[in-house]
Order: structure tokens, then sequence, then C-alpha cells
């Protein structure tokens, strides 16, 4: 039913906070259409409301005007029905369960038995590649396999709908590389849709098949670049004309905007 | 070797030991010669420094008693007495102790029942914490008279009057604690929960409660201690027969200051058992948390 419908859909959002002295214009007249199997990376500079326009996605935070529909319904609706998983900058495990305790957690609340909690936290486990470090508290992960069991928790209730907010953007780069090729398996493999806010040029021309290039004050989309890459990505296809094409297109749609002033 | 004796925590707790015992033999002498020379004079005996020093270590009802007085007044009201007999100390102590765990129950109770509703409501936040803060500037001294009298005329006397004493006092320190501590998870943590579509409750057991915990042992160990304070003051002003305020008050009544010490020894024991018992519960809830430590 739901693939009637754009996956995200929204026309001519604002959002304006009120702060104590004057207000900020964190979105502008954002327009985008996110479809079904959509891998959309939303890049700019910081301010440049691409973490805001996720969360008004995410219905955590509300837009003063436009309009903006998740799955056909309002953001609120979508949220109340857990349409997407939101993983986020950091872990945010609970340092008193272990790794399978933090994949129960939203299994718990979504009141799904007890068997099937332990079945799905084990699934979501092997697809992050971490089978065997179920008892382990987070404590004794490393930081990209904090944020493997982060994902891996956004991935226990199989929403349709990933929403990810710089999830790599503490890691080094090695770890960094790694997961992304990983994470475009996964993908690959799922067919989800996902939204994917990132600092990095090559991050994102890697991973997208569509670039949202975003500038600040007020954060509006300046580019809307879809990807002439294969949907089968691998490292090494970073080095080719294609992807150095893309990834300059992005840094010019970036400059243009005035992101590096 | 000797480096890890040194750097033990028993060594430097000895060494202090140590000091504080040679400077209180000497406090002694000090504080009770006044009274032995002028004895000495009016009776016009003898006396060297040797016996002064020594006299001064023995005698019936002294200024400042010498450690081993009070040692061996301990020994023979723990030891050579049955424990159900009243000049047992076990005897008191136990009175004591029943009314602090019971005053430290109700105050955990009423502590952390008031943080929940201030967490949760705002007008509670703003009406009761200025008067829980208020509450503490009341000197608990002029207090607990009156609150054992108020219930006393309601025909509750005993352990109970003691033990609200004590849960009056220790009930802040959990409600502030506890207070930080369910409000000490970070946006973040709160908007994982809203993505879920977490209800209130399920955040409270799930986030919340969980969050709360180290803050909650934190209050737990200034309160326990408090709690028996609370309940020696509360056997203070009633005369009551029993309890280690009793005895304070009966040994003042006598001039016993070696009674009096060895209450006071007894009372300050078992406060650090009651904190170390709750640095006990503290790492082992601790370890099933998954704490590093």
């Amino acid at each position: 039913m739901s693939s009637n419908f754009p996956v995200v859909d929204a026309k001519k959002v604002d959002l304006v906070f009120q702060t104590a002295d004057t207000p900020i214009h964190a979105l502008s007249e954002i327009d985008l259409e996110i479809k079904k199997g959509d891998f959309v990376s939303l890049i700019g500079p910081s301010g440049c409301g691409k973490t805001t326009l996720m969360r008004v996605i995410a219905d955590l935070e509300k837009p003063t005007g436009g309009e903006i529909k998740v799955n056909g319904m309002s953001p609120e609706e979508a949220r109340l029905k857990r349409a997407y998983g939101y993983v986020f900058q950091a872990p945010v495990l609970y340092p008193w369960r272990t790794v399978e305790g933090n994949l129960k957690l939203p299994l718990e609340i979504m009141g799904i038995g007890k068997i099937e909690q332990i079945k799905r936290a084990k699934d979501a486990l092997a697809m992050v590649d971490l089978l065997g470090f179920e008892k382990k508290f987070p404590w004794q992960l490393s930081g990209g396999m904090q944020q493997r069991v982060s994902i891996a928790r956004a991935l226990t209730f199989n929403p349709d709908l990933l929403l990810m907010d710089e999830p790599f953007g503490a890691l080094d780069e090695i770890v960094r590389d790694q997961l992304n090729e990983h994470f475009h398996n996964l993908w690959e493999q799922t067919q989800k849709t996902v939204v994917f806010v990132t600092h990095s040029i090559p991050e994102a021309a890697y991973l997208s098949t569509k670039i949202v290039v975003m500038s600040p004050r007020p954060g509006k989309i300046i580019d809307i670049i879809s990807s002439p890459l294969p949907d089968k990505r691998t490292l090494e296809m970073r080095d080719t004309q294609e992807f150095l094409e893309l990834s300059q297109r992005i840094r010019v749609g970036l400059r243009g905007g005035k992101s590096y002033d | 070797m000797i480096n890890r004796i040194l750097n033990s925590s028993f060594f430097s707790i000895l060494t202090v030991l140590i000091f504080l015992t040679v400077f209180w033999y000497g406090a002694s002498v000090h504080l009770n010669s006044d009274v032995l020379i002028d004895k000495y004079e009016r009776k016009k005996v003898e006396w060297d420094f040797s016996k002064l020093v020594n006299d001064s270590w023995s005698m019936k009802r002294p200024i400042m008693p010498a450690p081993h007085q009070i040692f061996f007044d301990m020994k023979k009201s723990i030891f050579d007495q049955k424990i159900t007999s009243k000049r047992s100390l076990v005897y008191h102590s136990w009175v004591t102790i029943s009314s602090t765990l019971v005053g430290f129950a109700m105050g955990s109770f009423l502590g952390i029942l008031l943080a929940v509703g201030i967490v949760h409501v705002p007008t509670l936040n703003k009406s009761v914490l200025p008067w829980i803060i208020a509450s503490q500037t009341i000197p608990i001294l002029a207090l607990a008279p009156m609150i054992i009298v108020v219930l006393g005329a309601f025909g509750i006397t005993g352990l109970l009057p003691k033990a609200i004493i004590s849960a009056y006092l220790c009930f802040f320190p959990i409600a502030i604690g506890m207070v930080k501590g369910l409000r000490s998870p970070d946006l973040m943590h709160l908007d994982l929960m809203k993505t879920y579509n977490a209800t209130k409750t399920q955040i409270f057991w799930k986030l919340r409660r969980p969050a709360s915990v180290p803050f909650l042992f934190a209050s737990f160990k200034v309160s326990i201690a408090i709690s028996l304070v609370g309940a020696i003051v509360g056997e203070l002003p009633a005369g009551a027969r029993a309890g280690l305020g009793a005895r304070l008050l009966t040994g003042s009544y006598y001039g016993q200051t070696v009674q009096i010490w060895s209450a006071l020894l007894v009372a300050s024991l078992l406060a650090g058992m009651l904190v170390f018992l709750m640095t006990f519960l503290e790492s082992s809830v601790k370890k099933r948390m998954g704490s590093e430590i």
C-alpha cells in the first residue's frame, strides 16, 4: 500500500526556531521527494539544517510551514506507527543492558513476545556481523562496534525507512570505510529506504542513489544529484572517473551555496 | 612488596589509628591532670609524673577516658553480658538499629515517591521542592521532642516516633539524588524512546529508573548514616530507656564518661558498618548492571 506514496514527500517545508534573541531560520522552502528504496544523503556544512530536516521527517521537530508526508501520513502518524528506525550520531546504547538487551529494547516497547525478541536480536546482530557479542556490555565494545549495535537495534523491528544522523561521524577513516562498505551491502540486501546525514563527500558519493546538497542560513536545498554510479558499489570504485566527477559536482554544489565561507 | 603494604588502605588506616591513639592518651593525661593534682594536694599525697599518668588513665569518672578504659568497657558491655540484658550494648544497639532501619525504609520510600512525582508533575516540581528544602533548615534537635510529644498524645510511642525522626532526616538526600538521577538521561536517549513511541511508563521503567541507580546509591550511603543519627537524637529528648541515645543520656546524668564514650564508639562503628553494607550492595547491583568497576 505504502508503495503508492513516496516514502517522504516534503513541499515548501519551513522551520523557524524561536530563540531568546533572534529567530533562527533552520529550514527554508524544502522540496524533497524520496522514493521507496532510495538511499538519500543530506550533505552540507554545520548549521545547514540537514539534521533538522531529518528530525522533521522523524517527528522530533515540527515544521512551522509547508507540508510533509511520510508514507502518505503526517510524520506524527508515521512515528506512532513506528514507520522508521533512527540511528543517532552517538550509539545511544544503554550501559546497563547487554548487547542483546539493547537490541531487545525496541521490541519490548512494541510488545513483541520474548522468544521472538531473542530471534530477532540474533538476526539483526548477524546483519551487522556481530554474532557472539550478545552478552557483552557496551563498554566492552569499540566505538565502531557500538555504532553497529545501534544500527542493528534499528533493524530489529524491520522498519522500511532508516533515518541515520551521521552514524559514522565519530569514527576514524579506516573503520568508517569498513562500515560504509558493510552498510552498503546491507542496504542492497534489504532494499530499505535510507536517509543519511553526512559531512563527508566520499561517504555521500559512495553510498547514495541521490545526494541532496544543502547550505546554511537559512537551511535550504541547493542541488539534488542522482548518482550515475551503478547500484552495486565497491570501495575501489572511488578511484574511477565517474566517482571523481560525482564528488566534484557535490563539491561545486557546496561551494556554490557558499557553504565554506 | 613493601611498597604494596605502604600503599594499601589498611596501612594508611592503621597509621591514622596509631597517631590517634597516641594523641588520645596524651589528651587524657592533659585533661584529667587538673582534677588529679587538685585531689593530690587536698589529700597531701606525694606524687610524681608517672603516678599522674597512671592515675589519669584509670580514673573512675575521667573527663577524658583513656582508650583502653573504653575498650574494656565495650568488651564488658558487649561480650560479658547476655545480649538481652539492659547492660548489654548489643541490646541497646539493636534498639537503635531497628528504628534506624525502619526510618531509613520509610525515608527512602517517601524520598523516591517525591522524586518520581517531582520529575513527572510540573506543579509538584514548583510547589513541593521549596518545602522539602525548607524542611531541612529546622534543626532536628528542636523538632525531635515535638514529634515525640505530638505522637505520644496519639498514643504512638516506642520505635515509630524515632523511626519518623530518622525518616524525616534521610528522605531529603534521597529525594534530591533521585530527582537528579531520574533526570539524568540525556536528550538523545529520550528522543530514541520517542522514536519507538514509548509510553511515559515505559520510559520510566526502562530508562529513568535504571539511569537513576548510581545516584540513588550515593544518596543511600549518606542517608543510612543520617538515619542512625536521627534514631539516636530521637532517643534523647523523651528519656527513652533503651537505645544508644538512652545510654548516652544516662551516662551524662551519672557522669559515666567511659559509658558515654563506648556508646559513641559503638554508634560510629554501627554507622561505618551500615555504610559499608550499602557500598557492598551498591557494587553488587552495579556489577549486575554491567558496570566496569
